[in-house]
């Protein structure tokens, strides 16, 4: 009895390849350069290089790769695509990663999607985005209530955050909101918490 | 006429998909076959034997094997005809391994296909007739385009072995890449030394004569008989004065001219020798910087001269040679790495190939063999080696590997610590390729001798710190990290790619060139050195990425090719070529515009002009017959009524 | 060309600076912006991160509007607005994505939407170098300033097509063109660490801290910014990121469109300068020293 990964029985092809057709990208043409890695901006946060999520994906070992903290932290910046010898879009596989990850009910780093939460929030009551509801919401949710705290004298003395939302004008807010409404009627249908 | 089929089972390659008995049940019913059989291996000696008892036993005049492409066996089952007695064109070949059983599982449908292609065969076979190849004579003397290790080599081995050789090099010297290295893996022996002799014997050996800084125009002809046309360009000195003295590259006064030779690492003169063991050793004049040339003041080379030998007027001269077989060996060049922006594209001056590395250790170089960092000519205390940039990597077209970045970027690491035994060098990585005799230990002793860091990892972006040194951002895919890296300088290990214009240079030659324009070998295996092109051979990495050893091996095979084309007085023609029917010709002159080969000339026959081909010359691609408006044009085995019976076998079938 | 304006909600809340400036340059440079009646948010990362539909419907809506007010182009400052516009007018172009996205919406979107460029890119492209250079009043001469465009606005490149992804220079030659020196920053398209200041501040420290580490080794006088997060991250965050670096900063952080405003002479109140938390005062003071006949608007 060892702790290594018994991959004849772990492996899911069936993983590999949906992330491929979800993502659009030849993941097999990833010969492990590591030049994502190298170039990632978050990487000294992940748990999991990119590079390693990448070889997850091939390995087809599902568990490892969607419970991995590192596609929450992924900024989304496309350093990686760019950089990428083989023109792999991997912002592209980490985005659809997070999708699955969510599909499937894991969230390794619930803050992250409290956050995206709580900014989305304020977009479906308001049409717009609207800073301190987004910075209350999210210190509600994530009980982190003195996030940023040492910036509020200054953010409040620069005129950084309004005190008022502002509200799209000519329905745009009911029509954002009606956006949502069907969004969420959507992902609860496919099981997805919206 | 009396016809043997053989359906070749090929173990199970043929057998396994197709019914080899049940073909030869079909065929022995198809017209003027008398005899069919199935053996195992027909390409095997006793299957070959077959072939011959079975001509003589029932008295057979024509032969059809059913089995592999004829790309490898047509030559074998030809000869086997002609032992038999027959004419070795009395013989036709049906492709049902490539063409049949390794494309579909089918049984049935396969057993159908390839007893129709056997058909096909021989309906051909019966209106094949015997053909004889004509004579010809053979100038025994080599070119050898390409002046580097490969091209040295061959020459060498030519000329020892008796034939003339006529070397071409585009440089002013030879000696190629070679010339630039400081030392050689993986004994870290010096380049110069090994390679000097070389290129004496070259520019000493009776049987070689040599153009330096001269390039091919024009090749025509054939195997045997080719005729070049060279074009010798002007060195503004005339060589025949010219000692090599250099007291005209002491005097010139234009100091800022870019050093090719040093990989631009350092400045030279306008008039100049690359290096003090060039060969030939002669001053040449770069134009674009001479004053004298640009704005006629000055003239201080001319005047400081003592034989008399520099001469602003002197023009390109265009000679000819006449050779019978032609090695190319133009060797490679480095990709453009300024596409690498993310490394500085260019900008940074402590960024630098590793060719130029070489240049920095060697005692010729521009700081006397000193590693110095050219932005401030300190030496650097961390150096960053980075492999494969622009080898394997797609996004900049150039996915294959260069092959030996690994074994120089490890000599160059060893050399870093021999010359600067407090610096640490650090070397980026994705897999080592060692696999040549004695490189793996080589490699090890970069690491384990010589504390050498490798990091198994491509580099995502070099810029500078802000306080003289860089920052290189790369990963250490074994730690799962990203990775800083302070250096003083950072060498690249740039891919390689087919020197400049060979593609054209490929045209010239009517040889074939992959897609990155390197030159096409006629078979990957079995014929290396030997092209689509008889007579044109080829030696070095102007046909693939390739390191010292190797293409020393290439220039000896591309020599043996010679000397066993040339151990023949007279060679064979191939007999499949075009005839002009002068009576239905009306000299409209379109064969003679389209023929490839120059092998179709206008006679005068009895008043009248006419084309006619030259026997020896065509290649029997048959451009002629599709183009001549009058159908007066037919190619020998595969003539109109031959080509019409296969096509008729298979739609009436 | 009838030019659509899309502010995004940040140029009416934290960076109410990029709102004034830009209008107040293109007002300057007489290129006239028609505010989308009825915008709303983009989604910004958080919607395409939870859905890309969601991101593609949000967005579209917006193209939209823009379409029917027969907008030709649609130009916004901010390249997350710019970066998700893109995104979904590119994938509207797959048909089942587009049955999708309009499922979402009101009514789905008429035919042909317009395209979403940065207002960076309108300057450049309606106003070349030269003409540029007529309007500036007080040159940006003797400022040494980098240019930081963030990681959204050059990426991914085939989606957003604003030039060389590894080396864009458009705010270079913009600013050059208002007398600045441009120095060659390394880090122009390097990740600031986005919207992770709040869920995860490390990631933005250090990542910001990087970018003003070595523009201060650099000595550079101001970084020149185009993204609403990016000019918080290093500007309002500057402390966060020196504590990460262990470092002591002091650079100022300005819109590009606020230097730009600066060396058309238009007044500091109405660029917002107020506005930085680094304050541009000394800036100020030198363009203002370097003006032709000593400075005042």
């Amino acid at each position: 009895m060892t702790n290594a990964i018994s991959l004849d029985r772990v492996r899911d092809p069936a993983f590999t390849r949906i992330v491929q057709e979800r993502s659009g990208q030849d993941i097999t043409t990833c010969y492990q350069c590591g030049n994502c890695t190298a170039g990632c901006p978050a990487g000294f946060v992940y748990d999991r290089q990119v590079n390693q999520i990448m070889r997850g994906i091939q390995l087809g070992l599902k568990d490892q790769v969607l419970s991995s903290n590192s596609i929450w932290f992924c900024l989304s910046c496309s350093m990686c695509t760019l950089r990428c010898p083989n023109e792999i879009d991997v912002a592209a596989v980490m985005e659809t990663l997070r999708h699955m990850a969510r599909e499937e009910g894991h969230v390794t780093v619930p803050r992250v999607e409290k956050f995206w939460f709580s900014f989305l929030d304020t977009v479906r009551a308001f049409g717009r985005s609207y800073e301190i509801g987004t910075m209350a919401l999210y210190m509600l949710r994530s009980l982190r209530l003195t996030t940023d705290l040492d910036l509020a004298p200054t953010a409040l003395k620069r005129h950084k955050l309004p005190f008022l939302p502002h509200i799209a004008h000519h329905q745009g807010a009911q029509a954002a909101c009606r956006i949502f409404e069907r969004y969420r009627k959507r992902a609860k249908a496919k099981g997805v918490r919206p | 006429m009396r016809i043997g089929v053989f359906i070749c089972h090929c173990g199970s390659n043929i057998g396994g998909t197709v019914d080899c008995g049940k073909v030869v049940e079909i065929a022995r019913d198809y017209p003027d076959v008398v005899y069919a059989d199935d053996p195992m291996y027909t390409c095997a000696e006793p299957g070959q034997a077959a072939i011959e008892a079975a001509v003589k036993e029932h008295n057979l005049d024509g032969v059809v094997v059913a089995s592999c492409t004829p790309r490898m066996h047509e030559p074998t089952f030809r000869r086997t005809v002609e032992r038999a007695g027959l004419n070795p064109y009395m013989f036709e070949m049906a492709n049902i391994r490539e063409h049949v059983s390794w494309i579909g599982k089918d049984k049935e449908a396969n057993t159908n296909k390839a007893a129709e292609l056997v058909l096909m065969a021989v309906e051909k076979l019966r209106y094949n007739s015997p053909l004889l190849p004509k004579k010809f004579d053979v100038t025994k003397k080599v070119l050898v385009i390409g002046g580097g290790v490969a091209g040295i080599q061959a020459a060498l081995d030519c000329a020892e072995g008796g034939v003339p050789v006529v070397m071409v090099e585009r440089e002013a010297t030879i000696g190629g890449k070679m010339a630039k290295l400081d030392k050689t893996f993986p004994t870290v022996d010096c380049s110069a030394c090994i390679l000097g002799p070389k290129m004496v014997d070259v520019a000493q050996h009776e049987k070689i004569t040599l153009h330096a800084y001269s390039e091919v125009v024009d090749i025509s002809g054939y195997v045997g008989n080719f005729t070049v046309k060279i074009r010798k360009k002007t060195p503004y000195v005339d060589w025949s004065k010219c000692t090599g003295c250099g007291a005209c590259t002491e005097k010139c006064p234009s100091r800022n001219t870019p050093d090719a030779f040093n990989e631009f690492t350092g400045k030279t003169t306008a008039i100049t020798i690359a290096f003090p063991q060039a060969i030939p050793k002669k001053a040449v004049i770069n134009a674009p910087y001479c004053r004298k040339l640009q704005s006629g003041k000055c003239g201080i080379c001319a005047k400081i001269c003592p034989t008399g030998a520099v001469n602003y007027e002197m023009k390109d001269e265009i000679i000819t040679e006449t050779v019978g077989s032609i090695v190319a060996a133009t060797g490679y060049d480095l990709m453009d790495w300024t596409v690498y922006e993310e490394y500085g594209g260019g900008k940074y001056p402590d960024v630098i190939t590793a060719l130029q590395f070489e240049r920095l250790l060697s005692a010729s170089g521009p700081t006397g063999g000193h590693i110095l960092r050219p932005s401030d000519g300190k030496e650097p205390r961390s150096i960053v080696f980075i492999q494969c940039v622009g080898s394997r990597d797609k996004s900049v077209g150039r996915p294959y590997c260069s092959s030996f970045c690994c074994m120089y970027t490890a000599k160059q690491a060893v050399l870093a610590k021999d010359h600067l035994p407090d610096s640490q060098s650090y070397v980026f990585y994705m897999d080592i390729r060692a696999a040549g005799k004695l490189y793996d230990e080589f490699t090890r002793r970069a690491m384990e001798e010589y504390g050498s860091q490798y990091i198994r990892g491509r580099v995502s972006a070099i810029y500078p710190d802000g306080e003289g040194s860089y920052i290189v951002m790369g990963a250490d895919t074994l730690m799962g990290e990203p990775i800083e890296i302070r250096a003083d300088m950072v060498v690249l290990a740039v891919g390689i790619e087919a020197s400049a214009g060979a593609p054209q240079l490929a045209e010239k030659l009517r040889i074939s060139y992959d897609h990155y324009g390197f030159f096409m070998e006629s078979h990957v295996k079995l014929k290396p050195v030997e092209t689509n092109t008889a007579g044109v051979f080829l030696a070095g990495a102007c046909q693939g990425p390739k390191d010292i050893p190797a293409s020393v091996a290439q220039g000896s095979a591309a020599a043996a090719k010679v000397l066993d084309l040339f151990a023949k007085d007279k060679l064979e023609s191939n007999p499949q070529i075009a005839h002009v029917d002068i009576v239905r010709c009306v000299d409209c002159g379109k064969c003679i515009r389209c023929c490839p080969f120059g092998a179709i000339e206008e006679v005068s026959i009895r008043g009248t002009n006419k084309a006619q081909v030259i026997e020896t010359v065509c290649q029997g691609c048959g451009v002629c017959v599709a183009t001549c408006p009058q159908g007066a044009i037919q190619l020998s085995h595969s003539t109109d009524n031959q080509i019409l019976a296969e096509v008729n076998a298979i739609c009436q079938s | 060309m009838k030019i659509a304006y899309y502010p995004g909600c940040s140029q009416e809340g934290s960076a109410l600076d990029y709102g004034k400036s830009t209008g107040a340059v293109c007002a300057a440079l007489g290129i006239r912006l028609d505010e989308i009646p009825g915008w709303n948010c983009c989604g910004s990362s958080p919607a395409h991160s939870v859905d890309s539909e969601l991101s593609g419907a949000l967005c579209v809506r917006n193209l939209d509007l823009a379409a029917r007010e027969k907008a030709d182009v649609v130009t916004t400052p901010c390249p997350s607005c710019l970066s998700n516009l893109r995104m979904a007018w590119h994938r509207m172009r797959n048909d089942a994505y587009r049955d999708s996205v309009n499922g979402l919406l009101d009514e789905p979107a008429a035919g042909e939407l317009p395209e979403a460029i940065s207002v960076m890119q309108l300057i450049g492209r309606l106003r070349d170098a030269e003409e540029l250079a007529t309007y500036v009043k007080k040159p940006l001469t003797g400022l040494r300033i980098a240019a930081y465009y963030g990681c959204l606005m050059s990426r991914p490149a085939k989606i957003m097509d604003f030039g060389d992804p590894e080396n864009p220079t458009l705010m270079e030659s913009l600013l050059a063109a208002c007398g600045a020196e441009m120095v060659d920053f390394p880090l122009k398209t390097v990740c600031c660490g986005a919207a992770f200041g709040i869920p995860e501040r490390p990631l933005t420290a250090k990542n910001s801290g990087r970018i003003l580490e070595l523009a201060t080794k650099m000595g550079v006088d101001a970084i020149a910014v185009a993204c609403p997060l990016c000019q918080m991250n290093l500007d309002l965050r500057q402390k966060q990121a020196a504590k990460a670096e262990d470092a002591h900063f002091e650079m100022p952080i300005l819109y590009f469109t606020q230097l730009m405003g600066l060396a058309f002479n238009i007044a500091p109140e109405h660029l917002g300068l107020d506005q930085l938390c680094v304050s541009a005062r000394s800036i100020v003071q030198r363009i203002d020293a370097n003006a032709p006949n000593g400075g005042g608007a």
